[in-house]
């Protein structure tokens, strides 16, 4: 039982030098940007250039073993779930044939939530923005917070948006909902917030994210009666950005609420 | 021994960050499926490179990105070329964009949708130049997209004006567009904006809202990325319409 010698094992680690190669390439733009810049125009060395040069690539190095662990991991058995999951003999349980209405979907749904959920606590960009936002509010918006605020909001999108392949109702019925939500939202909510939330909608979407959430919309729009894989496979990334603004929002305010209550409170 | 403590915290706290997903997907497995885990080992393999990925990113975070970042902008604002900022600007936004393996998925199945819509032929030349148009599209809409918002940080202007216009842009142009196009237009506003982008572009933003008088970082510092969200929706909308 030498499983290190095995050769899945080998093929795994053959594969991370590989996208730790592509990440390179992937971000070689990046650096003749920043350099370019650095050198021509703003004609000033970078201080602490080693150090610089060492977080660069310890970035890359751990988007590398990020990307690849997820491949060998999470994706496969993430994605093979969401087919299973959205199969119409799984969901038509012991009585196969039938007609299958939006409310037989619970486990889907379920699915929907729980994944939007745990996707963005594990996402790197979020972690990267929740670190800056801690920094520069001098620690008044916590860390956990905001990635659970964000994780909420995507959790409630993707779960919505997974109701809406199965209605099969239009996608910009609910965005543009959405939309008149955030603008009231904001008219009430703290000022020093609203940058925030609205970079949130953007930054949760991504490498962990997107390509089980793509999964799940995917056998969705195969498997329901009536839908266009096409057409009806999408939407579920708008969804997963556009509620983490709200529910941001909605954090900043109830935590601006909970801090004048006890403030107002005799002590 | 100082450096051996801050690898343990920083791999015990990725582990806690991957933490959700494996209960989840385990639960569902077990539970729900009612299946065995296949290939065990490998699984167990692909978590430890999950969460030594994650421990390595965040050191890296704080030792190159946010510098470079924050280094930036104080370079620039000390310059005083808008200018060359707003090139700066553009460039970057423009460039993460282009290479974005996320972005590159999208328009090939953006230009699948286009060809069974028979909006182009169904040919793989005509798809191979459909997508490539989509994507140089959706670069040149995120590096406008930075290059406004950097000016907002620059000029002080409140958030929301900006995004209320951007919102009912959207909505005009999805009044307008071939139907096919929405549902992918609305979604690669989520894609553009990468692991590497991000951290860079929020900590440029911060850094010139700390280093222009009267700007607040929390306040003026981000929503760099909000802009970047939105602009490729209505300009992938635009190029279903043209196209």
């Amino acid at each position: 039982m030498e499983w290190w010698c095995n050769s899945i094992v080998l093929q795994i680690f053959a594969d991370l030098v590989l996208t730790i190669a592509v990440t390179v390439w992937d971000v070689l733009p990046i650096v003749v940007i920043i350099f370019g810049f650095q050198l021509f125009i703003l004609r000033k060395p970078f201080p602490n250039l080693k150090n610089i040069i060492t977080g660069f690539l310890l970035v890359l190095l751990g988007l590398g073993f990020f990307l690849e662990g997820l491949e060998a991991a999470l994706f496969p058995l993430g994605k093979l779930m969401a087919q299973q999951l959205t199969d119409p003999a799984f969901i038509a349980g012991d009585d196969v044939g039938r007609i299958l209405e939006w409310w037989d979907y619970q486990w889907v749904y379920l699915f929907a939530f729980a994944i939007g959920f745990s996707t963005t606590i594990a996402e790197p960009s979020l972690l990267a923005v929740a670190i800056k936002a801690n920094q520069v509010s001098a620690g008044s918006i916590g860390v956990w917070g905001l990635r659970i605020a964000v994780a909420i909001g995507v959790a409630i999108g993707i779960a919505l948006g997974v109701y809406r392949i199965i209605s099969g109702t239009p996608l910009y019925w609910y965005i543009i909902t959405g939309y008149v939500f955030v603008l009231i939202q904001t008219m009430f909510a703290p000022r020093s917030i609203i940058a925030l939330a609205y970079d949130s909608g953007g930054v949760t979407t991504s490498i962990v994210t997107v390509p089980l959430v793509a999964a799940l919309g995917l056998g969705l729009a195969n498997t329901v009666p009536g839908r266009n894989p096409l057409l009806d496979g999408f939407g579920l990334i708008a969804f997963a950005s556009l509620f983490p603004i709200m529910s941001v929002l909605a954090y900043a305010q109830l935590s601006e609420w909970i801090a004048r209550r006890s403030k107002k409170a005799p002590a | 021994m100082k450096t051996l403590k801050v690898i343990w915290i920083s791999l015990f706290d990725s582990l806690r960050d991957l933490l959700p997903i494996i209960l989840i997907i385990g639960f569902f497995q077990f539970a729900v499926l009612q299946q065995p885990i296949p290939n065990f080992g490998e699984i167990v393999l692909g978590i430890a490179f999950v969460v030594i990925g994650l421990a390595l990113f965040v050191q890296g975070l704080n030792l190159g990105l946010f510098p470079i970042g924050e280094t930036m902008a104080y370079a620039f604002a000390s310059k005083g070329s808008i200018f060359w900022l707003l090139c700066f600007a553009f460039a970057l936004g423009f460039g993460t964009t282009i290479a974005e393996p996320a972005l590159i998925a999208v328009a090939n199945e953006a230009a699948i949708v286009a060809a069974n819509g028979d909006m182009i032929e169904n040919s793989e030349q005509s798809l191979a130049s459909y997508a490539q148009g989509l994507r140089i599209t959706v670069a040149v809409s995120v590096g406008i997209a930075i290059m406004i918002g950097v000016f907002r940080i620059v000029m002080g202007w409140p958030i929301q004006y900006l995004i209320l216009i951007g919102y009912i842009g959207v909505v005009i142009m999805t009044v307008f567009a071939p139907r096919e196009i929405i549902g992918i237009a609305y979604d690669s506003g989520g894609v553009t904006t990468g692991t590497i982008t991000v951290p860079l572009v929020t900590a440029l933003g911060v850094g010139l809202a700390s280093s222009i008088e009267g700007r607040n970082p929390m306040v003026d510092g981000f929503g760099l990325i909000a802009f970047a969200s939105l602009t490729p929706m209505i300009f992938v909308m635009g190029y279903g319409m043209v196209v």
